[in-house]
């Protein structure tokens, strides 16, 4: 690989963002971007997921008979899943509850597998380990703007904090309803990639 | 890519399992008490916030000391004893799908839509100074998506509410999923569920609830947009405070 592990990180964030360029794992990105804090929380495990399976199958990338590699690396990931899962259960209960299903999604969060199948296959484990990171932080990076301008105009709130206060709760903002639903962040997707391929026509793709 | 064998893909799939078996079972197992711990915890919090009693600096251990479980039947009203059934460990919502411990509803009783309902439930007593001060009972019914879990603390007079609290549903965020708005519990309180005359007729009405007037006490604030899910409300309210539900216990009660 010529790319050095610096470049290797912030190539995955903005040149080629996992949801921006490869449009993979929207289906999550959907379901948790209602506030900031769930998309934060989900953000931080994706990437530990994400880095810690491309490690390990890396490491055991030569002992993989190529026959049921993709059986061995659904098995690493669900198993890191779970782990996360039950971690969350214990020491974040809140957020677990809030997270709840969509934990358990990250297994079937087309990017881990498309880095572990499409990266860490082929890569020593350190480039593989920071390519992991550099797309969770990428999945991350678009997941938070998404949930910013959700959670901002549809609950009024960043974080969980009152900022527009809502006629609901006595204040002057009506909030905007199509944002609180998980339909509203196709939209904010879609205009993400449009800006994202705006900046950078490389991206764009040839016809 | 090594080279492969038959027998290869057979030992290598089998050692991951294994070790990944290994892993996932250590930490289920390891980390079940804290995740059992967290999970009580959490539905005292609510317990204690339907009954009005919930500080954020207090730690929840302390403000539950004023709180006996019991367990009644909900057929007869009357307590079951501590060693028959031990209230720590009884899980209601299970119950009643198992044969034993359950029973199925026609569909006419069946207001709430549960199809199952418990021969047991649990109660919370809220004391002062050894007397009874409030009564903390779940209730459960299906809304326009989900079933919603909720807590009702009830006055000693066993028709004026103190206070309610839902703390699990799937309603639609936004419309339905503002019953847990903590702004729209608030018009609960003090509401009361029975007329003089022993009927249920607390109901969420549709805009405003009255001010003022006869019905004034009978009604809540209606939520905009989520009328199924205010009428899914409305029913379980009805079937838990009518005679399959706490009821008979009330009527025991007052004897």
């Amino acid at each position: 690989m010529a790319e050095t592990n610096k470049e290797l990180l912030l190539l995955s964030i903005f040149k080629r963002n996992p949801i921006g360029l490869l449009v993979l794992g929207v289906c999550s990105a959907l379901a948790v971007t209602g506030q900031m804090t769930t998309a934060f929380v989900m953000s931080i495990c994706v990437t530990l997921v994400v880095a810690f399976s491309s490690l390990t199958i890396s490491i055991v990338r030569f002992q993989i008979p190529s026959s049921v590699r993709i059986g061995i690396q659904i098995t690493v990931i669900a198993t890191l899943v779970i782990l996360v899962d039950q971690i969350l259960k214990a020491f974040y209960f809140e957020l677990s509850k809030q997270l709840s299903i969509y934990v358990g999604l990250i297994i079937t969060n087309c990017i881990v597998m498309g880095r572990a199948e499409g990266f860490a296959m082929s890569n020593p484990p350190i480039p593989s380990f920071i390519d992991g990171i550099g797309n969770g932080l990428g999945y991350g990076f678009i997941l938070m703007s998404v949930a910013f301008i959700r959670e901002l105009f549809g609950s009024g709130s960043l974080f969980g904090f009152e900022v527009l206060p809502l006629t609901t709760n006595g204040g002057w903002y009506v909030r905007n309803g199509l944002l609180v639903l998980p339909a509203s962040a196709f939209f904010l997707i879609a205009l993400i990639i449009w800006i994202l391929r705006t900046v950078d026509p490389e991206q764009q793709e040839k016809n | 890519m090594a080279e492969e064998s038959a027998a290869k893909p057979f030992y290598s799939v089998l050692i991951l399992a294994f070790v990944c078996s290994a892993l996932v079972a250590g930490a289920a197992v390891g980390l079940r008490p804290l995740q059992d711990a967290n999970r009580l915890q959490d539905q005292k919090k609510n317990i204690l916030y339907a009954a009005g009693l919930y500080e954020q600096d207090k730690s929840i251990e302390e403000l539950f000391a004023p709180v006996e479980t019991r367990i009644i039947e909900l057929a007869s009203g009357l307590y079951i004893p501590k060693d028959q059934i031990a209230p720590e460990s009884y899980n209601q919502v299970k119950a009643a799908l198992t044969e034993s411990s359950g029973l199925p509803l026609s569909n006419m009783d069946d207001i709430a839509r549960l199809r199952r309902i418990e021969k047991y439930s649990l109660v919370y007593l809220v004391k002062k100074d050894r007397r009874i001060e409030q009564i903390v009972l779940p209730v459960r019914g299906k809304g326009l998506w989900s079933t919603m879990y909720a807590y009702v603390a009830l006055d000693i007079d066993l028709t004026t509410i103190r206070g309610v609290s839902f703390y699990e549903h799937g309603e639609t965020p936004g419309l339905g999923g503002e019953i847990v708005n903590p702004k729209w519990q608030d018009g609960w309180r003090g509401k009361m569920l029975y007329t003089p005359a022993g009927k249920m007729d607390l109901k969420i009405v549709k805009g405003k609830a009255a001010e003022s007037g006869d019905q004034a006490p009978y009604q809540i604030d209606g939520l905009s947009g989520a009328t199924l899910t205010a009428n899914g409300v409305n029913n379980l309210m009805e079937f838990w405070f009518g005679d399959h539900g706490y009821k008979p216990y009330f009527n025991q009660l007052k004897r």
